[in-house]
């Protein structure tokens, strides 16, 4: 990884940067230590601290010196010194959306561009990232907006003997960056990195350039004018590799599928035949391939064939394939799979509380910064901020209250003279009052089936189970709601509560029986579920049926209609992205609900007799699931 | 960047490209929302416009880039009398970074003349400096909540409203809104949502030789923006006659009563909400029109245009995996044919 550093420090602001994944400790600051060395001298170093504000960050007005010379004076942030150097962005993998997409913009446009505090400037920030990621679970993740624009993505492993570890010196890089803006690449060479990064899926364009650029780099250091395959093998390697979410089809195996589009393939299919997808999909990729070589070309056999056995291959045809080897042999292990993973878990993730989960309140929750806003409906004033925005003005107003209460100049008055002066004018503009973040309240929403027999025994659970939580979550100020189907309909028994006394009102008398209107409730569920996010809770979906549905959604009965319905309606459901929890009631456990549950996205609770005791344990766990 | 990439090199994009060209004939279409995967060069169109787009006249020294024909005059001042003077400039592009301060974006009360002369002057924001052009945001779902808040009114009223550190004014604020980001990272307040009058979806091109090229053309400005430039100098005279004839085209554009019913069948099939669907199509579908130098709204025009001007203003239905746009094209195909 030593190389790493030494391509990094030849074009620090070309390639963007590097993403570190790492712990903190030797490996890394040894890393470090050498970019430090190799970097040349003077190279500006900034380190980034995590929670870092705008001000700090970008620049603003510098209070001191404005206050002191009486004209506004501005200070640059840290991306601003950093300009024709680098800057260390600590623990990335909990950096703020807001923050990576400033330093995005940075490195898109080499320049800081300020609008705060009355001051509009431009600075030069030519600067090359090093994000220190020291995220250990897979979903934990510098933010994408960055890592699409740093060119490495490097995990170290604590000292490896199979890494390079060539040493690397000031005059080498010195040496390579002047020979930098004259190294050629030919087209071959691009068409072959573009390639294979098609082939491992890796779709932003930002990666094929910084792999020609990187390829550039090495040929710098080698000291050679021409960027050779050699090159080109390695920065497939190094840029490419790590960010392949699927492998080239000719090798690709059963395990390793690379996800296809969400919904194209139903997954009890994808065992069943995956030969031929495989071949379908390396069909296609041939198709691209062929589109750009010359026609009379036969078809090379497919994946059996070692490269050097086509022999009238044309020499791109070659430089690509061999490029794309050195980048498959370095996809790490287990990459895609955590890949897949991770891609799944987050888009629930994402989906199941994005304005819930974390929401900013004026008055409760972890503070956050603060904005311009008045000390009112219980907002709390920020006194530094309010200062600091009140303290440019003090001369000005100073003036206009003197010009408006002039002041005698009778010596008695002199001590009245000076209190004056002491004063600090605060007015109603400078206010600035602490924002919040405060973690979502979740509010169950029970979907109660009260068709059929066991209407009464289902309802009388979920009453018991809604009771238990209102009493337990009281301390957590969560809401329940509970909506009860039957015959044609679904009825809003509970709307969201708080209130335990209301919630044994309302749920008093529900006559049971009748069709099961499945479908109908799910979409009804769905709505109710929307309008609680909207509010900014969370919402948690548990249903309590066999899955058995045979009124459909126009309200006609007839099974396989309604079943068709209840499915369509859960899809619907899942794709809203809700928690949702699906308490199988009946007294043997139903396929029907089991495959309602998946199609929901639902976990699948088979909870025969259900006691409330039950039920209201479950929904906790997941609550405390979706938190 | 002081040089940015010129916009005919762009590869492929056709859609963002026309959304973007449509803003520059009829200013009036209200903003492009363009959404989509990284990489695919949003913020290079948007960048590109500054250079691309035909200087417009206007009054010398005025801080809202003033028409000499309607010039602003401010509140209680008084219209001057002489003819004034007025230059050509380049339409303002005008960038509005992540971490910008409200005062900033408003205008607040100028610092410098306040400290150092004791004066009471306006010094105008952002809002000021895009009158009469385009105000771009990167990143425009993470935009922070009051700024969001004040844009949506401004982009509503065409005025910004200044009343703060006691300065009471207002001043003319029409820009085309420009916002551009990855779905991924937050959603939009159907509020600002619905200021866009084109929303354009950009993925990245998966063929081969398109890739290619792509990165060819970087390579090559960033080797030398200078040549690069030079070389598609002549690319970029066209599109600017394209966009001259095209406005000059605008208003002989013939909207049939056909045509009008047209557009609101499609809003109608598709169930979106509001007005603002039907005028912002035929809008569309007019500068489209204009564009191609056509005489009159044709089927032809929506179905080029349908998608953008109607992909955002769809009821959410999770349902259909296949998103909004192929809802709109379905619903095209479905009125007036493939």
């Amino acid at each position: 990884m030593n190389l790493v550093a030494a391509l990094f420090a030849v074009d620090p602001c070309g390639l963007g940067g590097v993403a570190l994944r790492a712990s903190a400790g030797q490996p890394r600051d040894q890393w470090l230590a050498l970019l430090n060395k190799i970097l040349p001298a003077g190279t500006p170093q900034r380190r980034i601290p995590l929670n870092i504000n705008d001000a700090a960050l970008l620049g603003g007005l510098d209070l001191g010196a404005t206050l002191g010379a009486g004209r506004p004076i501005a200070q640059q942030g840290v991306l601003a010194h950093a300009d024709g150097g680098v800057v260390l962005l600590a623990m990335a993998e909990r950096v703020p959306l807001g923050t990576a997409a400033r330093l995005a913009a940075v490195l898109d446009t080499q320049i800081v561009a300020i609008e705060r505090d009355g001051l509009a400037l431009k600075l030069p920030a030519r600067l090359g990232v090093v994000a220190l990621d020291e995220g250990i679970a897979d979903d934990e993740q510098v933010p994408s907006a960055l890592l699409d624009r740093l060119a490495f993505l490097v995990r170290l492993k604590a000292a490896g003997p199979d890494d390079d570890d060539a040493d690397w010196q000031a005059k080498d890089i010195a040496f390579a960056r002047e020979l930098l803006p004259r190294i050629t690449v030919s087209d071959d060479i691009v068409q072959a990195l573009c390639a294979a990064a098609l082939a491992l899926g890796v779709y932003s364009l930002r990666a094929p350039i910084f792999a020609m650029k990187a390829a550039r780099c090495a040929a710098a250091l080698d000291g050679l004018l021409e960027v050779t395959e050699d090159h080109t093998a390695l920065a497939a390697r190094l840029v490419l590799a790590p960010r392949a979410t699927q492998l080239p089809s000719a090798q690709a195996d059963n395990e390793e599928q690379p996800p296809q589009e969400p919904g194209d393939e139903q997954d009890d299919k994808k065992n069943d035949q995956p030969k031929d997808q495989q071949d379908e999909q390396q069909q296609n990729q041939e198709q691209e391939k062929q589109e750009d070589k010359a026609q009379d070309q036969p078809d090379p056999p497919p994946d059996e064939l070692p490269p050097n056995n086509e022999q009238d291959i044309r020499n791109s045809e070659a430089l690509a394939e061999s490029v794309l080897d050195a980048a498959q042999a370095a996809i790490p292990d287990g990459l895609l799979a955590a890949l897949q993973l991770g891609q799944a878990a987050k888009a629930r993730a994402q989906a199941a509380g994005r304005s819930g989960a974390v929401q900013k309140s004026q008055t409760r929750g972890r503070p956050m910064g603060a904005r311009r806003g008045e000390p009112r409906a219980g907002a709390r004033l920020n006194v530094i901020e309010t200062l600091r925005a009140a303290a440019p003005w003090q001369k000005l107003r100073q003036l206009q209250s003197e010009r408006q209460n002039p002041i005698p100049r009778d010596a008695k008055h002199e001590h009245q003279h000076k209190h004056l002066h002491k004063r600090i004018y605060v007015r109603r503009e400078d206010f600035h009052v602490t924002r919040f973040k405060q973690v979502g309240q979740t509010t169950t929403l029970f979907v109660v089936d009260a068709s059929g027999s066991s209407a009464l025994n289902r309802l009388a659970e979920a009453k018991g189970a809604v009771e238990l939580l209102l009493a337990d979550c009281y301390v957590r100020r969560d809401h329940v709601a509970v909506l009860a189907f039957r015959g044609k309909t679904a009825e809003l028994l509970l709307p969201p509560t708080r209130s335990l006394a209301r919630a044994k009102r309302s749920l008093g008398g529900l006559p049971g029986g009748g069709g099961t209107p499945l479908a109908t409730a799910i979409d009804v569920a769905r709505e109710l579920a929307e309008q609680i996010r909207r509010r900014g809770e969370t919402p948690i979906i548990v249903l309590l049926t066999d899955g058995r549905g045979n009124i459909g959604r126009d309200g006609s009965p007839g099974r396989v209609a309604a079943t068709e319905d209840a499915m369509a309606a859960a899809r619907q459901l899942r794709a809203a992205g809700f928690t949702a929890l699906l308490i199988d009631t009946s007294n043997q456990p139903q396929q029907a609900a089991q495959l309602l549950a998946t199609q929901m996205g639902a976990a699948y609770v088979p909870l025969p007799h259900a006691g409330a005791q039950a039920v209201s344990r479950v929904v906790q766990l997941a609550s405390a699931a979706a938190r | 960047m002081a040089i940015s990439f010129p916009f005919s090199a762009i590869v492929g994009q056709d859609e963002m490209k026309l959304a973007i060209l449509i803003a520059a004939v009829d200013p009036a279409i209200g903003g492009i929302l363009v959404f989509g995967d990284r990489g695919t060069g949003k913020s290079t169109a948007v960048r590109a416009l500054a250079a691309l787009l035909p200087k417009m006249r206007a009054v010398m020294g005025c801080a809202y880039n003033s028409d000499p024909a309607h010039p602003f005059v401010a509140d209680g001042a008084e219209a001057s009398k002489t003819p004034l003077k007025s230059h050509l400039i380049s339409v303002p592009v005008v960038d509005l970074p992540l971490g910008a301060t409200e005062d900033r974006v408003v205008g607040a009360l100028d610092l410098e003349r306040a400290l150092s002369q004791g004066v009471k002057a306006f010094e105008p924001g952002l809002l000021a400096r895009a009158n009469r052009g385009f105000l771009y945001i990167d990143e425009v779902n993470l935009l922070e909540d009051h700024l969001v808040d004040l844009l949506i009114d401004v982009a509503a009223s065409g005025e910004n409203v200044v009343e703060r550190e006691g300065l009471s004014l207002r001043h003319p604020a029409r820009f085309v809104l420009v916002g551009s980001g990855n779905p991924e990272e937050g959603e939009l307040r159907p509020q600002l949502l619905d200021r866009f009058g084109l929303s354009v979806e950009v993925k990245t091109p998966t063929d081969l030789a398109g890739r290619v090229e792509v990165v060819k053309r970087r390579d090559a400005f960033e080797h030398d923006p200078v040549a690069f430039i030079e070389q598609w100098k002549k690319e970029d005279e066209k599109i600017r006659k394209r966009i001259v004839a095209g406005r000059t085209r605008l208003d002989a554009v013939r909207i049939s009563d056909a045509a009008r019913e047209r557009a609101a069948q499609l809003c109608m099939a598709l169930g979106t909400d509001g007005l603002r669907g039907d005028l912002t199509l035929i809008r569309a579908a007019r500068a489209y029109a204009a564009l191609q130098g056509d005489d009159a709204i044709t089927d032809e025009h929506f179905k080029r245009i349908a998608a953008p001007a109607l992909r955002h203003r769809l009821r959410r239905n999770p349902l259909d995996d296949s998103g909004s746009t192929v809802r709109v094209d379905r619903a095209v195909a479905e009125l007036m044919g493939a």
